[in-house]
């Protein structure tokens, strides 16, 4: 150790001077960072499977994306640049809250950005702009077990996995199609990982599945409350379950974003008055601002920049 | 006669930065089996252990990972060094074992000694770190599995002799059965369960992964 260390250590404030309550890098203990780490390999190792951890109590409430945030405190460092998104935006409570908090506590660079983002900590969804190698998406997971609302017990889920015993999770799939002519499930489309594990992808639209299959980047998955962590490595096939004469299809949209005029994007819809009055943007923030910044102009977006005009 | 000296120096330099550092390489080899991976760090592991092998011991082991060692390892140094620097139990057990090490050309036991995990938890199984001479120069090795898009390529010099059989046997376990690391000095290589090795005929080069 030659040059003294600059970096400012967490829970120190600028003038260097140690408040009462310091803590570790990325706020963890490095005894729950090596549990964690060796989780998440073997989790890599067997890809699609639940592994369970010793997940700790976060200086957030259980549902706020502890599992994601204790999966990015393990693997982050110095060097990381952090997005964080919460249904696709980067400036809802959840992601500013997470975000905030590794700046805190791991003095990590942090971007709306996704093409620049080492890692990217998301709730709900997949970022329009196609993942890179090297890049880590961490979920937040609610629910990890896709069994868990046709069977309650943990011990029989187990089994179910442990026999590759995935019938009941079909039946659901049939039972869909039999009271709404086609599979009605929209969001934690279930997934087989690897020809082997049915997994849950976490509650994210089924138009995200399709990412999920080959991607470049790795994929984490943490949840605190249930205490599990699965991953899913690049390359690796995840197919959405269907069946023959019902093959899987994502939500289509009849029209473009419209602030930034994409199409083939997950759009979400804004309620403007209360005489019925709607929007569709895209709920991906980071993609319609880039989109935006280019010169793409949407329906919505001409009107109010003309508006703008006209009022000034 | 152990050497104090060699028990309570040659650690990370800086334990969280370095262990962290250590870790995401270890993490994106084993997310993209066939990839070698280089430790950076100035840490000294006392010999027979390598620097990517001590790397590591000290990421991953602390005192829930009861550690196996090859019989030439727990002579030497190496369980002061465990112990001082991570406080890991070493075990006799192998199929106790969370991490499992063996030195260059140490014999390789059956693998099905070690824990493989259960059909239920397959996570509960060994990871063995298997020193070889080098990744590069050996026989040249043909991967396929998830984290790689088509084939990658490995060449292990001084891999044991069963290996490639053993690995088979293990594959055929899924999901149970145990992952490996192979290092070489600095360079790490890390095989998860799911990587399917075959011999690379001679005249074919190994793809590239991209």
């Amino acid at each position: 150790m030659s040059a003294p260390d600059t970096r400012p250590a967490p829970g120190q404030d600028s003038a260097g001077e140690t408040e009462l309550a310091a803590y570790n890098f990325a706020y963890l203990d490095e005894q729950t960072k090596r549990m964690i780490r060796r989780a998440i390999l073997k989790a890599i190792a067997i890809p699609g499977y639940q592994v369970p951890f010793a997940s700790r109590e976060m200086p957030m409430p259980y549902g706020w994306g502890t599992g994601g945030v204790q999966v990015t405190a393990a693997i982050i460092g110095p060097e990381d640049v952090l997005k964080v998104i919460d249904q696709g935006a980067d400036d809802t409570t959840n992601a500013v809250s997470i975000r905030a908090f590794f700046q805190k506590v791991a003095a990590v660079r942090a971007t709306t950005h996704t093409a620049d983002a080492t890692i990217i900590q998301t709730r709900h969804r997949i970022p329009e702009h196609t993942l890179q190698e090297g890049q880590v998406l961490v979920y937040q997971v609610p629910i990890p077990e896709p069994l868990r609302f046709l069977e309650p017990r943990e011990t029989e889920t187990r089994k179910m996995h442990a026999l590759e015993e995935y019938g009941l999770m079909h039946v659901k799939l049939y039972e869909d199609i039999a009271r709404h002519g086609r599979i009605a499930t929209t969001y934690a489309y279930p997934v087989k990982v690897h020809g082997r594990y049915v997994m849950d992808p976490s509650p994210t639209p089924k138009f995200d599945n399709p990412k999920m299959h080959r991607s470049e980047a790795l994929q984490l998955f943490g949840a605190g409350r249930e205490k599990r962590i699965y991953a899913v490595p690049p390359h690796t096939d995840v197919v959405s379950l269907d069946f023959e004469d019902h093959p899987f299809e994502v939500q289509q949209f009849d029209r473009p974003c419209a602030l930034c005029g994409a199409t083939h994007v997950y759009l979400d819809e804004v309620v403007l008055d209360d005489r019925g009055g709607r929007m569709f943007v895209c709920s991906d923030t980071d993609y319609c601002e880039t989109r935006q910044a280019e010169g793409h102009v949407g329906e919505m977006l001409a009107t109010t920049a003309t508006d703008r005009e006209a009022a000034e | 006669m152990l050497s104090r000296t060699e028990t309570f120096s040659g650690g990370f330099a800086d334990p969280v930065f370095d262990a962290q550092t250590a870790f995401r390489m270890l993490m994106d080899c084993m997310a993209r089996p066939g990839e070698i991976g280089e430790v950076a760090l100035s840490l000294s592991p006392p010999a027979p252990l390598g620097i990517a092998a001590g790397a590591v011991m000290l990421t991953l082991c602390d005192h829930d990972t009861p550690v196996w060692l090859s019989p030439k390892l727990s002579q030497s140094p190496v369980p002061g060094w465990l112990a001082f620097h991570g406080g890991a139990p070493v075990t006799p057990e192998r199929h106790d074992a969370r991490f499992a090490f063996f030195e260059t050309k140490a014999p390789l036991p059956a693998l099905g000694a070690f824990a493989l995990g259960t059909q239920e938890y397959p996570d509960r199984s060994t990871t063995l770190i298997i020193e070889v001479a080098s990744l590069k120069d050996g026989q040249p090795l043909l991967l396929r599995g998830p984290g790689i898009r088509d084939t990658a390529g490995i060449a292990p010099g001084g891999l044991p002799a069963d290996f490639l059989r053993q690995w088979n046997e293990n594959g055929a376990l899924f999901p149970r059965g145990v992952d490996v690391v192979l290092t070489a000095g600095r360079q790490l290589v890390a095989l998860p369960r799911t990587c399917k090795i075959t011999a690379a005929a001679v005249a074919e080069t190994p793809a590239s992964e991209g």
